[in-house]
Parts: structure tokens; C-alpha cells; sequence
């Protein structure tokens, strides 16, 4: 067992010792500089203005899924940030490294870079944008008061953080895995990727997948069990219904992920040869694993956001969904299809003709139900009066931006096509208009549609639509080379060219990312603006949009315990429903109300389960025991603590709802 | 509030449109018009695909900008129906309409997915012409190092690092692995890709019809020295490649035999062409067997003894430790480093060495296996492992070859 490189550690810091700091690459002590100052600063404000005890008081230990949900979208944001970097590096890389030159980014960078923006945009962008957004709606669409396991929520999201936190830290300390983001053995093997980039990578997503698998089995007893009465599963919103899916999916496919990581890990550190080529191992049974998860997991990126643009359409045209009922059945079609398709990421792997039709037909057949969905939204504006506000722009947007991804989608999913095609830079731009076109784009929309309802504000619509206008260019820009550059046999991860002719593509690429750059800035100087000018866009409604679901009936923000009365349903558009039939607020009757308490454990036991993945990396073997046993030891002490719930006094709730009477009164009259 | 029914955006996108193809006229899009008919037949593919969705994508994209522009809320002329929700006849039509053009598509994949198997015999060389029967295609045997491309020409019996020339219009049969990590052999210009993986075989079947210059390349990411696995693929007339072929044979290469290999597998970027006149026979077996190195044990000489049920815990006794390769100085093999000390399964016998030898132990090697007797191709059953609550019967203990062992076809 080839283990001796494990007892070669030193016995206090293991591999870690000053070498590992990234002192010779100047770009990083840069970086480094300036996370520093801007952490410094950051943490003097904190003090400064006494804000630690409220954030730890209303946030990190909250275990609202408002709160929750707003940290994962904040959390996310910050590694959009990150991981756009990423993406600016590499485009620059290839858009200079031309006729002899090596660009800025030696090979070592350069293949951390590419591996890095792939984890981070999936990992720690996409997945808790997502999660956050059901996080926050899902339990106002369906009249709850939290989500089944508010303490397991907030340990999820603490765990997603620690994922995030050990990929932050590869950047400093250490370094990053140099494989692509799904690291294929043997080259992540110990053999050829014997640094610890590889390790960081497993240890990021074992830590963020125990939250990410946590938070799916949540949600979905939240939405199994915890409807307000009336609402059955064919009245729940769309929204909700992408959302059960998309974390029966994240149930059913992060396990594998976790095995797959596990017996990577078993190679790596144990000497075992599950994905070596010698010694009876096959890295085509690893290929196979990540893929079994790794296909469904742009299905649980894209159902929830299908879901967004189902709710947003239907607001802004003012009229109900269009086919509801096979919108529903696609979102289930999708679902389970998604688990039958993922041989087609390598049909050039050598399965055969039959296998490689098969898993082609089951991709292309996703698009009918895809399709489907397509026509619905299109019906629901069809005689609909559309208001064209910001989620609305995205919406059309993203309908004729992921028209083109499907259809490349669908292109590549037949085989002799795919192996003219696979890992080309036409793939590239495949999935990035897809994700970006489909995900990202509609995350805006959803941030957009929903922000006033976290915050009892809107987001300013100038800078909204400076944001919209610069993405939507920008990937066009940036992503239709790519799709030129593919069918001029251009693969993908490439730091270095010869032909001279594509540098044009590269650079009209890269142009192209700058011009996304100035989306996001543009975006956070919206959430800038928005806050600065919060009482002009004040909205004391609670529903600003007209909406027609269950969360619009509530105050914006909501009260801590979402809804005075648990509401009762008598169609699929409960809110608008209500509204027609002239629904009066409550009054009076109010009573305790019963409500879950926060707890510091989730914090302390993802910081454990973290400095866990960390030992582990730097094979410092007593820190590794010792913070396994005290994340045992802590769960099992959590578990004695009785402190969990408390009421919220009848009175607090008709001062709360009585303000809240007096604002609309105050407004109406104003009007 | 965004009243606007066209954003400028859209002429913009217009715009770039029309100027597409006056910026693509420029370029070589290799992909849609390649050097060789099986590169032909899946280039089509992508254009007759892409037809067939466009028949509906166009439609699609066509109605949300007209629905988009007609039911503004501006424009109070048109109809409004807010509970209009459902109808059955045009439910059946969005479900129907891309159902038929995915059947369309699926009966395309299936064929076209059987007709361009990499590892199927060409049928043809070129529209309306047929393969003789009887014809031998050219044998090119590819072996992905890190990070260069290995070519042994058996029937030449030459081999070439980075460069490799083809006869234009003869079936070629591409034999393709990997020395560590997967890459995938891809010659645009000539055939799809094949994934080049570490003690595994793919094969390739392609044919070159235009003579000229092309470039290859390793299209999966691989390490430090990627970007640089590049090589010339030639497609030379017959005179052309057999001069190219007698210059590597008497050109001062040397002979590429197991030591050669050995020291040519050592990771290196940006290689430069090499060319060897002679190959020892067999190696291009060995590699795949990742038993080049003398005395180790051929992956499918172990899959044999496990398909008998494995040398159990006596196995363990049967490592030896593969000589370190050194990295070459510098960064280009920092990545290569084994991470301790590795060992391999020792050969039982020489075999390779000797392969006299072994035809005279002949069945009396017990449970050795020898390159005589195939590797089983049945499932591992698990043969010779204790059943538990039973004792062992005869059968498990002597061994004996088993009717499944059949010789690999």
C-alpha cells in the first residue's frame, strides 16, 4: 500500500509550512493585499460600529429561513465575484497568448484558474444562489412559518460556507487543483496530482456537499408536510413544485457525489486502486460516478429557476399560467429523465454504438418536456398585458437566449456530432448559454422579482437595466466566438495557440467578458443605489408586482413568523384568488405563536467540520481526530439541548400586525 | 417602467447577425468542411441536425418577440384574458411539435450513431466508393504520453513522436491508448475523437482524402504540457508516404525498443518531432498491458488470474517496487512526482522476455497464466473465494481452466 507519503508529514504541521504560501507568484500577493486590506477594513467597521453581537445574534445563529436564505444569496454573490475573476484571468490568457507568446499565466496558474471557475460558479455561485432562493420563497408560496429542520438549515448553510471557505483558502495557502472541475482520475490521482489542490478540491465539496444533501432533505419534508391547509400538490406554485424536484434530485444524486469523493479519497490517502490503471483500478468507473451526479446537477440549477420564470410571467402578464398541469408533468419528466442521460458527457469514451444511441434519444427526449415548458410561457403572454419591469426583460431574455443553448444542447447529444465537438470550445459555449442564459439570467430575474419582499424595497430599475443590457451583450459577445471557435476544432483549456487567425475570436471573447464585468459592477452598485435611496423605493404593499402567490399576502419584509394566520387555499393562484373574493386582514384573535429558537451549533459545528477538511489537506493527522471527535462530541451535545423553540407573545403579534394595518392605511390614504 | 416594444438590443443582435457571415467566410471552419469522409458524414450531421431544430427553434423565437411586442401593456388594442389558462387542442400541439422533429432526430442518431462507430470497419472511402474486400487498412498504433503523441506503424515498422503521415484514400485503423492519464486523440480535419486511456484500448477507423497538412491534438486536458500535445498529421500520396516512411527507416533514429520507451514516457513539453526506424514487436501491447517496464505484470494476465478467483492474500507477496522516474529538472514534471513509493504487480514469469519459455511450461504453470491462454472475457465469479456455511468443493481448489475461458475473438 503505497501509504508512506502520509507518515512523511510532519507530525504538528504536517505538509504545511511557509513554502506553501504563494510568495513567488506576484498576482496572488497582490490578490492577497488586497482581500487583506479589504478584510481589515471590513472587520474594523464591524467593531467599530459594535455589529458583531447583532450579527451573531440575528444572523449567523438564526435559524430563520428568511435570514438563511438572504445569507446563501449573499454568500453567492461573493463567489460570483470570485469566480468571475476566474473568468476574466482566462480570457485574457487566451486572448494574448498568440504567436510564441505564453500570455501572463504559466501552465501551474493557469490550470488552477480554469478548475477553480468551474467549482466556484457551480459549487459556490449557482448552487446557493439556488438554494437561497428556495430557501427564502418556498416557505412563504406555501404558508409555512419555517422549514421542517430550521437548526439542520442553518447548519447547511454553515457547511456550504466551510466548502466555500477551504476554496477561498487554496488561493492563499497552498494551492488549488490543477485537474478541471470535475477531476478526472488518474490525473487527480496521488501520482500525478501529488499537491494538495486535489485535496482541497475533495475536502470543499465533501464539506459543502453535507449541507447541500441536508438542506435538499429539508426542503422537501418543508414541502411534503408543512402546505397550509388546502393546498394540494396540484395547487402548490410552480415555484414550489420546481423546487421539490430539484431537491428529490440533490437527494438522490449528492449521495453519489459524496461516494465518488470518498473513494477518490481512499486512493489518495489509503493507497486503495478503485480509479488507478494499475492494479485492476479503471478511472472510467470514476468518469461514470461523477457524471450519475453531475448531469442532474444542471437540472437542479435549472428547474427552480424554470420555476422563477413560470412566476414571474405570470405576473407581469397578469393572467394566470398557461398549462399548469403539463408544466407540472415536465417539471416531473425532467426529473426523472435527468438520471438516464448522463453517458452523453462521454460518448467518445468508446461505450459502443447502442449505448451511445441510447443515452443520445433519452437526451434529446429532455427537450420535448423542456420544449413544453418553452410554449407555456409563450401562451401565458399570449392575450396576457405585459409590464415590462426588470424580471420580465430577463424573462424574454432568457427565452430567446436558451432557445440557442437547447438547440446546441440537443446538437451535441447526438453522437457522431459529439465526437466532432466534445470538450470543444462549441461545448463551452454550449453550457454557458445554457447556465448562463438559463441560470444566471433567470437568478436575476428572480432577485429582481423578489428583493422588495426581503426588504420592503425595490431595486433601482436604471441600474437594473444598465446590468441587464451589459449581460446580455456581454454573453453574446463573449460566447458566440466561442461557438466559431469550436467549429474551427478549437478544445477547450488550452493556454497557448499557434494559429494566429483565432486570436480575433479570443479577443472579441474577451471584450465581451469585459462588458459582463461592467454587468456586475453595474448590479452591485443597483444593490447600492437601492439601499442609499431605500425610502424612495419603498414599498409598504407587501406586494408590489400584483402578485398572485401565497408570499405576496405578507408584509415586506415579512414578520419572524411569516404569517399571523396560517392561510387557507382554494386555488392554485392563492394570493390572487384571495384578493379577487376582497380579502380582509385580520384583526383580532391573534395568539402566541410558536417558533423555533437560534442556536450558535450549526456555526461551531461546520467551523469544526472545516478545520477538519483542512487538517486532512495538510495531513495534520492529531488536528484531523481531534476535530472529528468534537464534531461528534458537539452534535451528540446539541442534541441535549431542550432550548429550542419559544413563543412569540400575543401581544407582540397585533403591535407587529397593527403597524403593519396603519402603514397600508397611511399609504392608501396618501394614494 | 419599459414600454419600449423592440429594445435596441435587438437591431444590435441583428446586426452582428448579418455581419456573421462575412467574418466566418474568413476562417476555417474545419469542423464543416474537413479533409476526411468520416469527419465529412459527422460534419453533415451537425449541419442537418441543426436544420431540423431550427425548424422549430426560429418559430419560437419568432412568436416571443411578437408576443412580447403585441400584449405590451401599452397597447390597450389588444385582447386581454386573464383566466384564460388551458387549451387542449394546443397543448397537444406543444407537446406534439418537438416530439416529431426528436423523432426525426433519434432515427438520424441511431444510424448515423451505428454508421460512424469508431471502432467499425470503413464501409467506404469517399461517397460511392466502397472498400474492396480483401483491403488491409494501414495499422497506426497511438499511444498519448505526457504530454507528446507516440506513433508506431507496425506494418512499416517505424514510429514517429508528434508527426504522423497517412496514405490519401486508405482505411486507416487507429489502435489508441494512453501511458498515465486520459487524453482524447483528435485529428479534426480527419475523424471525430476517441478518448486515449491508460491500460485500455480505443480504436479510430478513418481515411484522409485530400492530401495536405493538418494538426492534431489532445482535446482532454492533461496536465502542465497540454497546450502544446500537438502534432502534423499528413495526408500524403502513396509515393509521398512511402518516401516519408523510407526516410524515418534510414534515418539515425534508432530503434524503439522497452528502454527507449522507458525514457520517451518521461513527462516533456513541446516535444519535437522524432522519428524512430525501427519498433521492437509487441510494444504497443505492453503498453497497453502497462507492463513495459521488465518484470511487471500485464493488466490482463491479472485480469485472468482474478477471473480464477485471484491469488487471495498471497498476492500481496507479489509487489516489487516500479523504479522512480526521476522527473526531467525544471517544472515541466513537477506534476508527475509519484507521491510515494510505488509498486507494481511482479510478473509470475518473464514472459515477455521469454516467451519460448512460457509455450514450453505450457499448462503445467498451474495457475499462472500465460500469454497462451487468453484472459476470460466471462464476469468475475467470484470462483475460488470461500463460500461461507460450505465447505469447499473439489472444483474451487485444483483450478482448472474452465469451459468459459474461450480465446478473444
Amino acid at each position: 500500500m503505497a501509504v508512506s507519503h502520509l507518515a512523511e508529514a510532519d507530525p504538528i504541521f504536517g505538509r504545511l509550512s511557509f513554502a506553501a504560501l504563494p510568495l513567488h507568484e506576484p498576482i496572488l500577493i497582490v490578490t492577497f493585499l488586497a482581500v487583506a486590506a479589504g478584510g481589515a477594513a471590513g472587520l474594523y467597521l464591524l467593531t467599530k460600529f459594535r455589529l458583531w453581537g447583532y450579527l451573531w445574534k440575528e444572523w449567523f445563529t438564526s435559524v430563520d429561513h428568511k435570514r438563511i436564505g438572504i445569507m446563501y444569496m449573499i454568500l453567492g454573490i461573493v463567489m460570483l465575484v470570485r469566480g468571475f475573476a476566474d473568468a476574466i484571468m482566462m480570457r485574457i490568457q487566451q486572448a494574448i497568448a498568440f504567436g510564441g507568446s505564453e500570455g501572463y499565466l504559466p501552465a501551474h496558474h493557469y490550470d488552477q484558474v480554469f478548475t477553480a471557475h468551474g467549482v466556484i460558479m457551480i459549487f459556490f455561485v449557482a448552487m446557493p444562489l439556488v438554494t437561497g432562493l428556495m430557501n427564502y420563497v418556498m416557505p412563504l408560496q406555501i404558508g409555512a412559518r419555517d422549514v421542517s429542520f430550521p437548526f439542520l438549515n442553518n447548519f447547511s448553510f454553515w457547511m456550504t460556507l466551510g466548502g466555500a471557505v477551504l476554496v477561498m483558502m487554496s488561493l492563499f495557502v497552498g494551492e488549488f487543483a490543477r485537474t478541471g472541475w470535475l477531476a478526472y482520475p488518474p490525473l487527480s490521482g496521488l501520482e500525478a496530482s501529488p499537491d494538495v489542490g486535489v485535496d482541497y478540491y475533495i475536502w470543499a465539496l465533501q464539506v459543502a456537499g453535507v449541507g447541500t444533501t441536508l438542506s435538499g432533505i429539508n426542503l422537501i419534508c418543508t414541502i411534503i408536510k408543512m402546505r397550509a391547509p388546502g393546498m394540494t400538490m396540484m395547487k402548490m406554485p410552480v415555484f414550489t413544485w420546481t423546487a421539490l424536484c430539484t431537491n428529490v434530485l440533490i437527494v438522490a444524486t449528492f449521495p453519489v457525489l459524496t461516494a465518488v469523493l470518498v473513494l477518490l479519497s481512499l486512493d489518495r490517502y489509503v493507497g486503495t486502486h478503485f480509479f488507478t490503471s494499475e492494479l485492476g483500478g479503471n478511472p472510467m468507473m470514476y468518469v461514470n460516478l461523477i457524471w450519475i451526479w453531475g448531469h442532474p446537477e444542471v437540472y437542479i440549477l435549472i428547474l427552480p429557476i424554470f420555476g422563477v420564470f413560470s412566476e414571474v410571467t405570470s405576473t407581469f402578464c397578469g393572467k394566470r399560467l398557461f398549462g399548469y398541469t403539463s408544466m407540472v408533468y415536465a417539471t416531473v419528466c425532467i426529473t426523472i429523465l435527468s438520471y438516464i442521460v448522463w453517458l452523453h458527457h462521454f460518448f467518445t469514451m468508446g461505450s459502443g454504438a447502442s449505448v451511445n444511441s441510447f443515452f443520445g434519444i433519452t437526451t434529446m427526449v429532455i427537450s420535448i418536456p423542456t420544449g413544453a415548458k418553452l410554449f407555456n410561457w409563450l401562451f401565458t403572454m399570449y392575450r396576457g398585458r405585459i409590464r415590462f419591469e426588470l424580471p420580465m426583460m430577463w424573462t424574454i431574455a432568457f427565452m430567446l437566449t436558451f432557445v440557442v443553448g437547447g438547440m446546441t444542447g440537443v446538437l451535441l447529444a447526438v453522437p457522431p456530432a459529439d465526437f466532432v465537438l466534445h470538450n470543444s470550445l462549441f461545448l463551452i459555449a454550449h453550457f454557458h448559454n445554457v447556465i448562463i442564459g438559463g441560470v444566471v439570467f433567470g437568478l436575476f430575474a428572480a432577485m429582481g422579482y423578489w428583493f422588495p419582499k426581503a426588504f420592503g424595497f425595490r431595486l433601482d430599475p436604471y441600474w437594473g437595466k444598465v446590468s441587464f443590457w451589459c449581460w446580455l451583450v456581454g454573453y453574446w459577445l463573449a460566447f458566440t466566438p466561442l461557438y466559431v471557435l469550436g467549429l474551427m476544432g478549437v478544445t477547450r483549456r488550452m493556454r497557448v495557440f499557434d494559429d494566429p487567425s483565432l486570436q480575433i475570436w479570443f479577443v472579441i471573447a474577451c471584450l465581451g467578458a469585459f462588458v459582463i464585468a461592467g454587468g456586475i459592477a453595474a448590479f452591485l452598485m443597483q444593490i447600492y443605489v437601492s439601499i442609499r435611496d431605500r425610502e424612495r423605493l419603498r414599498d409598504t404593499t407587501g406586494d408590489p408586482w400584483g402578485g398572485r402567490t401565497l408570499e405576496w399576502s405578507t408584509s415586506s419584509p415579512p414578520p419572524d413568523y411569516n404569517f399571523a394566520f396560517t392561510p387557507v387555499i382554494h386555488d392554485l393562484d392563492a394570493w390572487y384568488d384571495m384578493k379577487r373574493r376582497g380579502f380582509q386582514r385580520p384583526a383580532e384573535g391573534f395568539r402566541p405563536i410558536h417558533m423555533p429558537r437560534s442556536t450558535g451549533a450549526g456555526v461551531i459545528l461546520a467551523g469544526l467540520s472545516t478545520l477538519f477538511g483542512f487538517a486532512m489537506i495538510w495531513y495534520i493527522w492529531w488536528l484531523a481526530a481531534a476535530s472529528l471527535a468534537a464534531v461528534v462530541l458537539g452534535a451528540i451535545i446539541h442534541t441535549f439541548n431542550y432550548h429550542r423553540d419559544y413563543y412569540i407573545p400575543a401581544e407582540t403579534v397585533v403591535a407587529t400586525e397593527r403597524a403593519r394595518a396603519m402603514q397600508m392605511a397611511a399609504t392608501a390614504a396618501a394614494e | 417602467m419599459m414600454p419600449k416594444p423592440l429594445p435596441p438590443g435587438r437591431f444590435l443582435r441583428l446586426g452582428s447577425l448579418l455581419a456573421l457571415p462575412a467574418l466566418l467566410g474568413g476562417c476555417n471552419l474545419v469542423v464543416l468542411r474537413p479533409a476526411g469522409d468520416v469527419a465529412q458524414q459527422q460534419g453533415d450531421l451537425v449541419v442537418i441536425s441543426t436544420i431540423l431544430m431550427l425548424i422549430i427553434i426560429v418559430p419560437v423565437m419568432a412568436l416571443t418577440a411578437f408576443f412580447a411586442w403585441r400584449y405590451r401593456a401599452a397597447n390597450t388594442q389588444a385582447r386581454y384574458e386573464p383566466e384564460w389558462s388551458h387549451s387542449t387542442g394546443l397543448e397537444l400541439v406543444i407537446w406534439a411539435a418537438p416530439l416529431l422533429i426528436i423523432i426525426c432526430l433519434g432515427a438520424i442518431t441511431w444510424a448515423g450513431t451505428h454508421l460512424l462507430d469508431p471502432f467499425r470497419p470503413l464501409a467506404r472511402t469517399a461517397p460511392g466508393q466502397p472498400v474492396a474486400a480483401g483491403t488491409q487498412p494501414l495499422e497506426v498504433q497511438v499511444v498519448a504520453l505526457d504530454w507528446k503523441w507516440l506513433f508506431i506503424l507496425p506494418e512499416q515498422g517505424i514510429a514517429t513522436v508528434n508527426e504522423l503521415a497517412a496514405p490519401v484514400d486508405r482505411p486507416i485503423r487507429f489502435r489508441i491508448s494512453s501511458s498515465s492519464v486520459m487524453n482524447s486523440f483528435y485529428i479534426p480535419a480527419l475523424a471525430g475523437q476517441i478518448y486515449a486511456m491508460p491500460g485500455m484500448e480505443s480504436r479510430l477507423h478513418a481515411v484522409i482524402n485530400r492530401p495536405g497538412e493538418f494538426t492534431g491534438f489532445s482535446a482532454n486536458y492533461s496536465g502542465a504540457g497540454f497546450s502544446q500535445m500537438r502534432f502534423a498529421f499528413r495526408g500524403l500520396d502513396q509515393a509521398g508516404f512511402d518516401r516519408w516512411v523510407a526516410e524515418a527507416r534510414s534515418g539515425n533514429g534508432g530503434t524503439l525498443d522497452r528502454a527507449a520507451y522507458l525514457e520517451l514516457e518521461r513527462p516533456s513539453e513541446a516535444a519535437p518531432v522524432r522519428r524512430f526506424a525501427a519498433v521492437e514487436p509487441g510494444l504497443f501491447d505492453a503498453v497497453v498491458g502497462m507492463c513495459v517496464e521488465a518484470g511487471t505484470m500485464c493488466l490482463h494476465q491479472m485480469a485472468a488470474i482474478d477471473a480464477r478467483g485471484g491469488l487471495g492474500l498471497a498476492g500481496l507477496a507479489n509487489l516489487r517496487p516500479v523504479a522512480a522516474a526521476d522527473p526531467p529538472s525544471g517544472g515541466a514534471g513537477a506534476g508527475r512526482q509519484p507521491g510515494g513509493a510505488r509498486r507494481a504487480v511482479a510478473a509470475l514469469c518473464a514472459i515477455p522476455e521469454a516467451p519460448a519459455a512460457v509455450a514450453a511450461a505450457g499448462p503445467a504453470a498451474g495457475a499462472t497464466p500465460a500469454r497462451s491462454r487468453p484472459a476470460s472475457l466471462a464476469p468475475l465469479a467470484g470462483a475460488g473465494l470461500p463460500i461461507p456455511g460450505r465447505s469447499h468443493p473439489a472444483e474451487f481448489t485444483a483450478l482448472p481452466p474452465r469451459p468459459a475461458d474461450q480465446p478473444e475473438s
